[in-house]
């Protein structure tokens, strides 16, 4: 019944994309558990982390399109989302290493010994425990969201303004976390994990595990995004992504509208960040850096905002393209091309992929039926 | 609190709000009955859009009493909270949800719990459905019903715009220039249609267009730099020296 | 008349005859004096055990000898050796061998040489001795350099010699100098009487530095509760002066970094505050800026190299015009078809800071570059207790100069008439028949120009990398959103006091917290006032 339930929320673009997450679901880990690793089918296990990494993206990009695309909130913020989530999973990791660290403290992580700390920080507490780990993840990504979202929203700070000081918000939490006060590793973040609810974070099964987790959040968030979009809670949104002061003056509340998507986007931004941390092994402040948030936008605006699973699409293929780039002789060219990207898509493909293929197909079918109908006239 | 208790629907008094130094209202006194239609005619820049603006919590003034329905202090409230006491608003420049279909945005605008969650969880209704047909009927948008609203005319955006109005329920219509653009034709349907919907609502019309304002025939108040320079029927105020002074230049 | 002058003249004559004797026996005493000490100096260096050592610095530092100084100082640096024949020389800085006893030159190396060892005991009796030594120089610059170090010391062992130093000394600055030197080391010593310790807490009192608190703190126990207390209110009244002159520094330094934030923010304050449009590339105009002075400097060293006190002259107008060229480029063939829609010019306007930090990378290479500073912003000047260099007080000056000539151009040009016409209604201005595509272009390539010249100032403070621009864009934005969109005295205000407050929150916070709570205070001032400092209102607010 809930299966029927979401389906009939969905269109024919998003049974597709389900359909290929379910695909990708089965198909990846029978080419790497399965077939041999001579076959030329053989998906090696580094290739699985790299694609994880991809629908971590795909989940972030989603996020940021629930409230750009359907509420006009630009945020250049969502890396800190991303971020902090990842640092919440991060602490979770480093608490597992135990005694196996290089200084073999039972309970301080090696960078807090390394500063000569004598104890572990309050904040600290908890996250040997899983379970409170996870609820990290979505409550300091969604707390930070809600505290900055309930000043910004109920003083109507909108458009570029908002847009500024989010950007200054992840600064801001970049610079904090830089210090080596702030007691999350500093400079060098948290890394060398082990162990993730007792399994090896390095084994070909937890990574082809987390892989699966990744695609079923992303699954999830997707499912989430689309139900919220066509409630009439997502009709509001969009209400006020084009005409804000007009749905006020309707009687909606614009700012707890804004505050509940932002929110969720942020949570979402978060779970994405906690997948990505055990599957790349490393989280440091370099992820709240300004530029990562912007780049954020640009996928999302190349697969095509108000799309959901434009935005995801758009993640991949831009990583894809960025993984193609900088891992070969083309290296210094990358931020040419991605600058060209955000400049082209701009200029020329405001709606991106999956927008500008629908406008297409639109206009094909228009002139199509102008035709049929051009046909049929000398008949008459 | 001290304040005045009326059995006017809107009370407006000694209202004043300046920007920058310039009083674009000045101690405006206006008063509407239950049910009342008000047209409210002025040259341009008489503080038609302002006192608009202070009714519906988009602009604070900065002395001055907008008391609704009796007691309720408008100036304490924000818009969503006068819309959701039932004041209900048609901008100068048509402004509908041009991305939604014209049902969806009669649906938006329809009386109901504006809440994140009851929206988030909202069913299709029965009654929800018919209330949209009759307003659909009523503005004549019928056959449009699926059309996204970026696509109507000018004229039809009006409409659409009247019809938000209607499904809003409100107790007390603001209507800025609703014939701006029209056709004869449609300005005549349009005077129909308010006149239709004041049997029911308090309305205020702000108009420049004479024509219809004769049309829908209804007490004139003029508004000049901020204040009333008159008020009355059409015939009486459009006589009153001081008014074609106005209008026509010294 | 006579009868008085004629005792004057037999009295000078007597004088100058008392004065020639006086000369004589001097002088013969120190040439019967040479032979003594330098000998014994001589023979206790030959022993090298540090005592014996010590007492040889002090014998040699009093002798008088001309090569006294090199030979310590060759002591110092481990220059000083005893032969095999037990006979001390060193060598001079020049490579030359010197024998310590008649400090003529040798022909050659004495035979088995070995260093005198030097501890850290012997190197303290050295710096006392080369004080005592240099308080004497001819190099004014020297004697001022010794008494300061004996102002540090305090070793009693330097009082005689710096008294012998204040009566010949003839340059009152140096004197000073050498008055709270002795005052230092009266207050510190035991065995001085009330009076003497008074007197010097007030010439230390008079001097009234970081480096007076030290022997005022130190005064020993024997001394009287009276001068203790005296001591102590001294030291309150420059701890006084200093928290004072501490706090203009700040101020000095806050208005410093307030001019350069200033200078980063006006380009952005015609483009975003005038315009409305969001340029994130604006801190790689910054940038260009800078390597446009890089490039200027290295023509004219590989060309003209007596040119280079001129270079940053040539610079500014340079930089103005490459920046402001790019900047006409990409209004023409991007911005321009983005106008209205300000997120889409934030995304594309990114994707062009890219491009250019790449650019600059690929032609530059990506570490920092040196660019010069001419000699007159080099050096600095002081007042008070603070040092103010000559470089900051340049780029203060000049960021105000920019500032009201933009101010200037903006209100009493054509073109800035135009400007303002273009951007409160374009319509109304064009079928006045301004053409607003070319003033569109002229704004935006002017707030780029502006941001090149800030770019030649920055590049005599900040490391001139690709990366220079990024470091500022977010800074930038939060002073033009501060101080009120459209409002060129709001940027100037606001990136003053933002400069003054990071800089009086540095010594409480750090410089990261600091910088850490002032985004914090601009994104909650934004959700108060979100129109900033100086806001417009009324219904432009809503266009």
């Amino acid at each position: 019944m809930i299966t029927s339930a979401i389906l009939a929320r969905l269109d024919l673009r998003g049974r597709l994309f389900l359909g290929a997450i379910l695909a990708a679901l089965i198909l990846v880990p029978v080419l790497n558990l399965v077939v041999p690793a001579g076959s030329p089918l053989h998906v090696p296990t580094w290739l699985v982390s790299l694609l994880g990494k991809y629908l971590c993206y795909a989940i972030l990009a989603l996020a940021l399109d629930l409230v750009w695309g359907y509420c006009g909130i630009l945020s250049l913020g969502h890396g800190a989302f991303f971020a902090l989530g990842g640092y919440a999973m991060g602490m979770y990791l480093m608490r597992q290493i135990g005694t196996r660290g290089v200084y073999g403290h039972p309970v301080l992580p090696d960078f807090m010994v390394f500063l000569n700390w004598k104890e572990l920080p309050w904040f600290w507490y908890g996250f040997d425990m899983f379970p409170f780990a996870l609820l990290m993840v979505f409550l300091a990504p969604g707390i930070l969201a809600f505290v900055f979202g309930w000043f910004a929203f109920r003083s109507r700070v909108t458009g570029v303004y908002l847009s500024i000081i989010t950007q200054a918000l992840t600064y801001a939490l970049m610079l904090a976390f830089f210090r080596n006060d702030m007691g999350f590793g500093g400079n060098n973040g948290l890394t060398d994990f082990k162990d993730i609810v007792g399994f090896p974070v390095q084994a070909q099964g937890t990574r082809v595990a987390l892989f699966a987790l990744t695609l079923i959040a992303l699954a999830g968030s997707y499912i989430l995004a689309r139900a919220i979009v066509t409630s009439k809670a997502g009709k509001v949104l969009v209400a006020i992504r084009d005409a804000e002061s007009r749905t006020r003056f309707l009687g909606f509340r614009v700012e707890r509208y804004k505050l509940f998507v932002f929110t969720l986007s942020a949570m979402m931004a978060g779970l994405a960040g906690a997948l990505y941390v055990p599957q790349v092994g490393i989280i440091n402040p370099s992820e709240f850096a300004p530029g990562n948030s912007i780049e954020v936008v640009i996928w999302v605006a190349v697969g095509g905002r108000g799309t959901l699973v434009g935005a995801a699409i758009g993640a991949v293929l831009v990583n894809f393209a960025k993984t193609t780039f900088t891992t070969g002789a083309l290296a210094p060219y990358w931020l040419f091309a991605l600058g060209a990207l955000f400049v082209l898509t701009t200029l020329y493909m405001p709606k991106g992929v999956i927008g500008t293929y629908a406008e297409w197909r639109e206009k094909r079918r228009e002139r199509a039926s102008l035709a049929a109908h051009a046909a049929s006239k000398p008949a008459e | 609190m001290n304040l005045p208790v009326t059995s006017f629907l809107l009370y407006l008094d000694g209202v004043s709000v300046a920007f920058d130094g310039f009083r674009a209202i000045n101690s405006l006194a206006l008063t509407i009955l239950p049910g009342e239609m008000r047209a409210i005619i002025g040259p341009n820049g008489a503080g038609k859009t302002t006192m608009m603006d202070i009714i519906t919590g988009k602009t604070r003034p900065d002395t001055g009493d907008v008391l609704f329905n009796g007691s309720v202090d408008l100036t304490r409230l924000d818009e969503a909270a006068i819309a959701n006491l039932g004041i209900g608003r048609k901008f100068q420049k048509p402004t509908v949800f041009d991305m939604h279909t014209v049902e969806d945005n009669l649906r938006l605008a329809l009386k109901a719990d504006r809440r994140v969650f009851r929206t988030l969880f909202w069913k299709d209704s029965e009654s929800e459905r018919e209330k949209i047909n009759r307003i659909l009927a009523t503005i004549r948008l019928e056959h449009l019903r699926d059309a996204s609203a970026a696509n109507l005319s000018h004229g039809q955006k009006q409409w659409l715009e009247i019809g938000m109005l209607l499904a809003q329920d409100p107790k007390l219509l603001l209507v800025d220039e609703p014939v701006a653009g029209m056709t004869d034709a449609e300005t005549e349907a349009t005077a129909h249609l308010l006149k239709e919907i004041a049997k029911d609502h308090s309305v205020i019309v702000v108009e420049h267009d004479m024509a219809f304002v004769r049309e829908l025939g209804v007490k004139v108040t003029v508004l000049h730099e901020g204040s009333v320079l008159a008020e009355g029927p059409l015939d009486t105020v459009s006589a009153d020296p001081r008014v074609i002074e106005v209008y026509l230049g010294r | 008349m006579r009868i008085i002058c004629l005792p004057l003249i037999a009295l000078r004559r007597l004088a100058s005859c008392l004065l020639f004797g006086l000369v004589l026996i001097l002088s013969a005493q120190t040439q019967g004096a040479l032979a003594g000490p330098l000998d014994e100096a001589a023979a206790l260096f030959a022993k090298d055990s540090f005592t014996d050592t010590a007492r040889a610095i002090e014998l040699l530092a009093d002798s008088g000898a001309e090569h006294a100084g090199p030979a310590i100082e060759a002591l110092n640096d481990r220059r000083l050796f005893v032969a095999a024949d037990q006979s001390v020389y060193f060598r001079d800085p020049t490579g030359a061998f010197i024998a310590l006893a008649t400090g003529q030159k040798l022909p050659a190396e004495p035979a088995g040489g070995t260093g005198v060892r030097v501890n850290n005991r012997i190197r303290g009796a050295i710096n006392t001795a080369l004080g005592t030594l240099t308080l004497q120089s001819p190099d004014p610059a020297k004697r001022r350099a010794a008494a300061e170090a004996v102002f540090k010391s305090r070793s009693p062992d330097s009082e005689t010699a710096l008294q012998a130093a204040m009566q010949n000394e003839k340059i009152a600055a140096i004197r000073e100098i050498q008055q709270t030197a002795l005052a230092a080391i009266i207050a510190t010593s035991p065995n001085r009487s009330d009076i003497d310790r008074l007197a010097a807490i007030e010439v230390l009192k008079e001097r009234g530095d970081r480096e007076a608190l030290t022997p005022l703190n130190q005064i020993p126990d024997s001394a009287s509760a009276n001068v203790k207390d005296a001591a102590k209110a001294a030291a309150q009244t420059i701890n006084n002066r200093l928290a004072t002159w501490s706090a203009v520094q700040n101020a000095w330094y806050g208005v410093s970094l307030g001019s350069v934030l200033l200078l980063a923010a006006i380009g952005l304050a015609i483009t975003f505050g005038v315009m409305g449009i969001i340029n994130m590339a604006h801190g790689e105009m910054v940038m260009i800026g800078a390597y446009a002075t890089f490039i200027i400097q290295e023509i004219i060293r590989q060309n003209a190299p007596g040119l280079f006190e001129y270079s940053l002259a040539i610079a500014i107008p340079a930089a103005f015009i490459i920046a402001g060229l790019i900047g006409i480029a990409m209004e023409r063939l991007v911005i321009r078809h983005l106008y209205g829609r300000p997120l889409e010019t934030l995304l594309a306007t990114w994707g062009i800071s890219l491009i250019l930090m790449q650019a600059i990378r690929t032609l530059f290479g990506p570490t920092n570059r040196e660019v010069g500073a001419p000699a007159f912003m080099s050096g600095s000047f002081r007042i008070g207790l603070i040092d103010i260099t000559y470089g900051r007080v340049w780029i203060v000056g000049f960021a105000l100069v920019v500032f009201f000539a933009v101010l200037a151009l903006l209100r009493f040009t054509p073109l800035g008439l135009q400007m303002r016409a273009v951007t409160q209604n374009r319509r109304m201005a064009a079928s006045m028949g301004i053409r607003t595509a070319r003033v569109d272009a002229l704004t935006f390539g002017l707030g780029s120009g502006i941001a090149g010249l800030a770019g030649v100032a920055l590049s005599q403070i900040d490391n001139v990398s690709p990366n220079l621009g990024q470091s500022y864009i977010i800074d930038s934005f939060m002073v033009v959103v501060f101080g009120g969109v459209g409002n060129l005295w709001g940027t100037l205000v606001a990136a003053l006091s933002l400069g003054i407050a990071n800089k009086f929150l540095e010594p409480f916070a750090g410089a990261v917290l600091g910088k850490i709570a002032l985004l914090v205070f601009i994104i909650l001032f934004i959700q108060k006032r979100p129109r900033g400092l100086f806001a417009l209102k009324g219904r432009a607010v809503e266009q």
